[in-house]
Formats: C-alpha cells, structure tokens, sequence
C-alpha cells in the first residue's frame, strides 16, 4: 500500500530522505509511560482510554513486576459514550479514589487516548479542575499519548512538554543554567553530573525530575541540552519560556558524547583545554571498550526499521566508532533541525526513510538480507524465523546506553544477537 | 469508567486475532490507529510463533481522521488480498475505529473482492477478549459452514472446537485429546480455528458431533451447530482424572459406542494422589481463580483428587458467572465474580490460603503474600508456552496438575521433620550454608537485649519463644499470632497467647 515517493528537500550535507506511508508497525505513545513511570517515582499515570489502553501497557511492560504499579486506565466504557455517565465526575470520582488509596503520588498525570481524542474529551481542562481540588498536595498535569498523534517515545516528549509550564521562573539574576532535557537512567545522570561539575557548571538540572517536587526553574537563563533526539515538542515550549537550546550530537558513543560535553562547553565558554582534561579518560575508556565489539560488528550491514527516532544517531554510532554499515535508516519522524549536526556525520548515500509502510519495508530487507536487523517486538522472532539476525529496538529505551561508560552495552546489544548465532550449534 | 491496574483479558479484537492467528489461509483486516499493532507482539513474542499474525491494521493517524479513513480502509483491505492472496478476509474494527463508524463491513463489501468477506462487529467498550474470540468464530462457522451432509454421518466422527492461538496449553490439550479419541475409534474431522482453513469450517457438518474445549470460545458456535446442523456437543471438560473419564463417558455415549475403562497405564496422578506421602497434601486450603472453565475444573481436582479444602473460588469470566456462583455454594465458599485485580488480592488476603491456584496475577498477589502459587488458566506469560509437551487436559494433562500443583508446596513435604527439628542449632537463619568455609559465616550477633514489647506488644519471653519456630514459618505465624490478638483485644503477646493462637489457627 505504498504511496509515491517523494524526494523531500534536504539541506546539502544531509542525505536523501524518502517519505513512505502505509501500515506502521510501531508502538503509541502510551509505552513511555513504563519508563517514565520509573523516573518520577512520586508520579501516577492514568491513561484515559480504552480496554486496548491497559493491554497495551500491561503487555508493554512485559511482565506484571508491580502488585500495584503507579499507572492506570480509566476505562471508558458503553454509558460514558453514550452520554448516560459524565465523564468528568467519573474521572474526577476514580482520580479521588485513586488518590484516597495512594497518599504517595505527588503527581497526577491524566493521559490522553485515541478514543479520549476521537471523542475530544478535555483532559486539559480536567486536569486544571483536579488541579485545584487535590491542590497543594498533588500536582495534576495532562499530555496525549495516543497512537493518532503520537509513536513511541513522542509520549515522553508530550510527557515533558506537559511539565514545563509547571516548572518555575528562573531569576534573570542567577547564574545560567545548564538543563539537560529526556529521561535518563539514574546511574547515567549522575556520571553526566560529575562531568558538569568538573567542567565547572554549577547550576545543572534534568528534566524529568526524580520527584514531582524538584522540578527546575526555566527562563531566559536556561540553556537547554537534549539528552535524547525525539523532544522537538519539549524543546518549543521551553523555548517559549526564554530558554536556548545547545545544538550537539546525542550522548550515543565515545564520539557523541564528547561531541554533546563540548558542545555544552561551547555555550558557556569554558576552555578547550579544561575540555580534554575533563572528557580524555571517559572517552580513552569508551574507546578501549569498544575495541574487541568492533572486531566483531565491522563489515556488518544493519537495517533499521522506524522505531524509536533513536536510529540516525545509532546509525551514526554504529557506523563511525563500530565500522558497521547501514543499509537502510528507518525513523518515524525525522527532525532535521534537531538532528543536523548527526545527520551530517552519517556515511554517504545511507538512504533514510521517514515514515513507513511495514511490508513494503519487510520485502526490502527480506532482499537485501541484512547481517542485523533493528526492529520492533512484533517483528523479531518471525525475521529470525526467516533467518534473520534481529535486535529489538524497545531495549533501547530499557537499558542505560548513554555516556562515556554505556558506550560498551550498547554496542553489545548489537553484537549480542550475532555472537549468539556463532555460538548455537542447534 | 473503571480503574484497571491490571487487566485479565484483552479487548474484543483480541479475541479475533486470536482466531484469526490459529487458521491458516485467512486474513484479518483491521481498523485501527498505530498503537494497536502492540497486539502482534502477543503472538511473537509471548507465544514465540515465528511468523506475524495476519492482520493488517490501517494504522490511521489524527490528520486522517478529517480526510477519508474509510478510503484508507478499502485501501488497506485491497492491499491485504493482493500480498497475502488468502481465501477469505475477516473486517472489523478496534475500539478507536468503533467510534468513528466507518462501516468495514460495508466497505470491504464494496471492494467486490473475488474471496469471501466476513464481518465481525466487536463493541471494544462492554465486551472483552474471550467474547471477541468466540464471536469470531460464530460468524466464521456460520459463514463457512456448508449445507447439513447428504450421506449418513459416521457416529464416530467429531469435530474439536475451541484452540485458538494465545490460549492456555491450547496446543498440548489439543493433541492429547485428539489422542484420546482416536485411541477410541473416533474419527476427528475438523479442529477449529487452530490450524483450519475456511474450507475446512465448510466440513464441519460432516462429523456427528462436537467436542468444544474451552467453552468461553467454542459455545457459541457450537450451539449454532446444534440448532442448524443438529449436532450435539460436549459439556464434560476433560480436566483431571474423573473429568476425563467422564468426557470419555459422554463421547463414548455420542459416539454409539459401548461403554469402556480407558485407563491408561501412563496416568499416575490417583495412585501419587493415594501414595502416603501425599498426606501432607491433606486439607490444604487453596484460592482458585482463572477462567471459568479452568476454575471449575480445578476447583473439581483440587477437593476431590487431591483431597485439598476450597477456601475461595473466582473467575474474570463475566460471562459464566452463574457457574461459578452455583459451583462455590456447593462447595460452601464465597464466589467471586470479577476482573478488579485489587479485589481479588484483598480476597486471597482476608482467605489465608496455603496455595493459590490463579492465573499469572495471582502469582504475582501469591509472591508478595509469601504463599505458594501454581498457574492454572489465562492471561497468558511465556512461561505457560513450555518447550515440552504439557496439557491440562486428559490423562497426561491430570499428570501434569499433579506436578505443578504439588511442586509450589513441597516444602510442606518436609513439614514433620521441620517440627522434630525447629530446635536445632544447624537449622536457623542464623545459620551460615554448610558448603561455605567457616571463615565467611558473619560474625555471631552480639547478645543484645531484645527491643521493647511497647511496639509489637510482644513480652520479651514470648518474642524469644517465637525464635524457636523455624525461619521460614515465623512470619506466618507472629502474623496469625498478632491477628488472634488484635481480634481479642490482646494488649501483650505472652507466650500463653502463642499457644492459644497456635491452637486458634491449628482449627
């Protein structure tokens, strides 16, 4: 069910990009939920939406870890379609409920659904309703996560827009400060935060937050530094607020992560020489690490289906500091403007499709029989099945991958799928 | 609107793909935006099966919706005829394409495509994944169905209804039963929807009668068969011992045959059930919840072949609440109707069983309560799609419950000896592991006097005598003991009140 397709204009650096559209086989944003969720630990996520909602995430999630996990489906059901129920007081009696039972949240998160779309339920209105009456105790916030107008990890990027307009002014008097923007693992934030600290910034925050209750100030002396590619959203309405973002590679590798520090050191003028001082050793022992998997992943040929909008600065990874060739760069949204500065980095004549149309997707890489294939759960074991060696791609929003010394693990999620192979003889 | 944490069935689609998954040269077109495609890691990745489902979904996105989803519907619905060439399309919608009423039944119609279309109208907002399943089945049977047989039916010919993919041992209780049958003479024509095609739903009139496993999906058709074909089915389910001997019974009886014991020499549950040291297996209290056909039939094993005592007895199946209700006053217990994980958590809680037989929720309820747990029905985890062969169902699937029921309590295996040795120096927590060398057994605990009574209410005298029963059983017993003594107003736990709380809860 392939569209023509069309040659997009691309500044001159950037590679050709097609646009394709047909069935997607990706996930909605609700899925960021399981990992945000784990980030904001005093924060509650109800999901307004359909029994399919809840399957989702529960089936998302993989396994039923949690007796009683921090996020919840207010189901919609027949009456409150037909008008029989008002969907506001049952919201606001199951976010009473909710709140009853678990005096522990501290943030509410209402969630938008495909079906809350489709019958335009005002979840922003709702929120600024509970807002009030749970007020000062919960801070009730809104964002959408259906799969009409979000993929994947554009759930996070509406998860942290939502909290922006929450954050506090920063006072023009204090010094500038470094927010460095996506969910990280909490070992790779604090690695980021030494290296800040050793550069000399003094005033560095994350957004998410640990707890609801330290979000950072923004304004006009905020430079924004993104940790991850797909926050084009958050990026706007910090923006709004006076905030500046840092243009830099993404913290993927020894490279993009030294790209990423420098680029910080840039903005606020800290010396080249401090830089080295400070990034030489992380970098030498990223490089070190990435040694032996390099022998292993050279040569490779990788295709990666739309997935994450992690996959130009992967391909950028994989290609520069592992040797491997990409074949075929899936994303489902290309950002070019956040994306520049790795777009320029990829190997030449790499075609990069935006968009997607899954069979159409599946005959190429069925013919071009790639060493490696990056793609989603439902696509793994029956291309394995057909021989192919495949790494699903939501492990890549599961593990710490970032920084100097996760630069190692992720390049093993690749080789892993392969020294497997070597290894079984049956 | 309901709070769901966790939920025991998908939505209504679901249920279909289930069907759709388990035939073979059919194809499911689905209405329905991107997320949805979650659906198909279900079956790839739960399941393991190593091709996709076949379904394609629309995938239509927010700026579709104020042009022509229905177009991209016919377009999607063309599309899968040509690639995948199957001999008949299945169209519907998931719940978000519910809403915007886009008619695929009507669209799909209008395709005028050379293969037959059937519609399933699934309402994603009062129905649930097993009702999805089984509706989809009913139209695919009436839709394939073909005239009632010219010649004689054979009487020893039926038809199995019921596997789907995604279902609980599906495929192991399907060949063990297949098995059984063909052990008595009886002919199996058809088995829908795992592995048939369209075609073969078109024979099915040609057998004498129906064996329907999993009654959540295979009723309704089977009733339908019933009134338009006038072929009987089954009610027996043949789990445990004298569940299958009585679905031998009846299939014998359906079948003219005459009456015969199949006992076969490879059934070992009764005689294990009977060996002396399945003594301690006595009385045992034990939670059931699942599906209504698993927690029947285990509530049935549980009492009668394993001479446990049925404290609780649920299900999520709305649909066959009135079976369980009836089931649990025959048995004295309360019925627990419903799909609130919470409720069913706070039931295990209030009943102190000493297993839970539940789904994979209950395992996780069981885990943190510290209570055994064996998993008997849907939802699904990968661990219930075992390497082996492993059913539920017919003499081996009887086996098989002795096995995983039993092994969650083997530590109450050693319970006597627990008893004659709870004294003894070795056997405490305090104990380093026997295989370690001495040097890393932590350093003894310095002699301090035990903490106040004020916080737990416990005299010192009483606490020290609760450090003699052995570790893994202490919890269990300063909970009932502080129980006992909060019901009576107890203020201080003595070690009189340990007693009368032991005696209390030996009942």
């Amino acid at each position: 069910m392939s569209v023509p397709e069309t040659l997009l204009p691309t500044a001159c650096a950037t590679p050709p990009v097609r646009f394709e559209r047909g069935q997607r086989e990706v996930f909605c944003g609700l899925t960021g939920i399981v990992w945000l969720h784990r980030k904001i630990q005093d924060a509650f996520f109800l999901v307004v939406g359909s029994r399919t909602c809840a399957h989702l995430l529960q089936s998302a999630a993989g396994v039923m870890i949690f007796a009683e996990p921090r996020f919840g489906t207010a189901i919609l059901e027949e009456r409150d379609l037909a008008g029989l129920a008002d969907a506001n007081e049952e919201l606001d009696r199951i976010v009473g409920r909710l709140l009853e039972r678990r005096p522990d949240i501290r943030m509410l998160f209402l969630v938008g659904s495909c079906p809350s779309e489709v019958i335009k339920l005002d979840l922003g209105r709702a929120a600024q309703r509970l807002d009030r009456a749970h007020a000062p105790g919960v801070r009730v916030l809104s964002y959408s996560g259906s799969g009409i107008e979000t993929t994947f990890t554009e759930g996070e990027d509406a998860c942290l827009a939502a909290l922006v307009p929450a954050m506090p002014q920063a006072s023009a008097a204090q010094e500038t400060q470094l927010l460095v923007v996506g969910a990280l693992a909490e070992i790779v934030e604090d690695q980021f935060r030494r290296i800040f600290a050793e550069l000399g910034l003094r005033n560095v925050a994350f957004l998410p937050p640990r707890r609801a209750g330290e979000l950072p100030p923004v304004g006009p002396n905020t430079k924004v530094l993104l940790a991850q590619p797909f926050l084009s959203a958050t990026v706007a309405v910090l923006e709004r607020r006076g905030a500046h973002r840092i243009p830099a590679l993404f913290p993927l590798g020894a490279e993009g992560t030294t790209g990423w520090i420098r680029a910080v050191a840039n903005a606020f003028g800290i010396a080249a020489a401090r830089v080295t001082a400070v990034t030489e050793a992380g970098e030498r022992r990223a490089q070190r690490a990435l040694e032996g998997l390099r022998e292993e992943l050279a040569g490779k040929r990788i295709f990666m289906f739309p997935d994450s909008q992690l996959e130009v600065p992967l391909a950028r990874f994989l290609s520069r500091e592992l040797d491997m060739q990409p074949i075929e760069i899936g994303t489902p949204y290309l950002n070019r403007d956040l994306l520049s500065a790795e777009l320029a980095l990829l190997p030449a004549g790499v075609p990069i499709v935006e968009g997607q149309d899954v069979e159409a997707q599946l005959d190429r890489c069925r013919a071009a029989r790639p060493d490696l294939t990056l793609c989603g759960l439902g696509l793994a074991n029956p291309l394995e099945a057909e021989g192919l060696a495949t790494k699903w791609s939501i492990e890549l929003c599961f593990t710490p991958i970032h920084g100097y010394d996760q630069a190692a693990d992720l390049a093993g999620l690749f080789s892993r799928p392969l020294a497997r192979r070597a290894r079984l003889r049956v | 609107m309901e709070l769901a944490l966790w939920t025991y069935e998908g939505p209504p689609h679901v249920g279909a793909m289930r069907v759709a998954t388990a035939m073979q040269d059919l194809h499911y077109v689905l209405h329905a935006p991107q997320g949805d495609t979650y659906a198909d890691l279900l079956f790839t990745m739960i399941e393991r099966q190593g091709r996709r489902p076949p379904v394609t979904y629309t995938t239509f996105q927010a700026r579709d919706l104020g042009s022509d989803t229905a177009e991209l519907f016919k377009k999607s619905c063309l599309a899968a005829y040509e690639r995948f060439q199957p001999s008949a399309l299945l169209v519907g919608s998931s719940c978000t394409a519910e809403l915007i009423q886009d008619d695929p039944a009507g669209l799909a119609r209008a395709l005028k495509l050379p293969i037959p279309v059937v519609p399933v109208e699934l309402p994603a907002y009062s129905k649930r994944e097993n009702w999805g399943a089984a509706e989809t089945l009913y139209q695919l049977v009436r839709a394939f169905a073909g005239p009632a047989a010219t010649q004689p039916r054979d009487p020893r010919s039926c038809n199995i209804l019921g596997p789907t993919a995604l279902g609980f041992r599906h495929r192991d209780d399907t060949r063990e039963i297949r098995a059984l049958l063909e052990g008595l003479g009886i002919r199996v024509n058809v088995t829908a929807p795992l592995g048939a095609r369209p075609a073969d739903l078109a024979r099915l009139p040609e057998a004498a009668f129906n064996v329907i496993l999993y009654p959540e999906i295979a009723h309704s058709a089977a009733s339908w068969l019933q009134r338009t074909h006038g072929q009987p089915f089954t009610r027996c389910i043949p789990i445990g011992t004298i569940g299958t001997r009585e679905f031998l019974a009846e299939v014998m009886q359906l079948a003219d045959l005459a009456d015969a014991d199949v006992s076969p020499e490879a059934l070992r549950a009764p005689w294990y059930a009977r060996s002396v040291d399945s003594n301690y297996l006595h009385g045992k209290r034990v939670f059931v919840f699942g599906d209504a056909t698993h927690a029947l039939a285990a509530a049935r094993v549980a009492t009668e072949e394993f001479g446990f005592t049925l404290v609780g007895l649920g299900t999520y199946s709305r649909e066959f609440g009135r079976d369980i209700r009836e089931a649990a006053a025959t048995y004295n217990v309360p019925a627990l109707v419903t799909d609130d994980y919470l409720a069913v958590e706070a039931r295990i809680t209030e009943a102190q069983p000493e297993l839970v037989l539940g789904t994979q929720m209950e395992r996780h309820i069981a885990k943190r309560l510290g209570i055994p747990c064996a998993v008997i029905s849907a939802p699904v985890h990968v661990q219930d799609f075992p390497a082996r062969h492993s059913p539920q169902m017919g003499f081996e699937g009887a086996n098989v419950l002795f096995d995983t029921w039993v092994h969650p309590l083997m530590m109450g295996l050693e319970e006597h000896l627990l008893s004659m040795f709870r004294e003894d120096f070795e056997f405490s927590d305090q104990a380093a592991p026997s295989h370690l060398p001495q040097s890393s057994q932590p350093a003894p605990a310095p002699a301090v006097p035990l903490p106040a009574a004020v916080a737990t209410g416990w005299t010192p005298e009483a606490e020290r005598e609760l450090m003699k029963i052995p570790f893994f059983v202490r919890g269990k017993a300063r909970r009932n003991t502080e129980r006992y003594a909060a019901d009576r107003g107890i203020g201080q736990i003595t070690v009189e009140a340990l007693y009368e709380a032991k005696a209390h809860h030996a009942r």
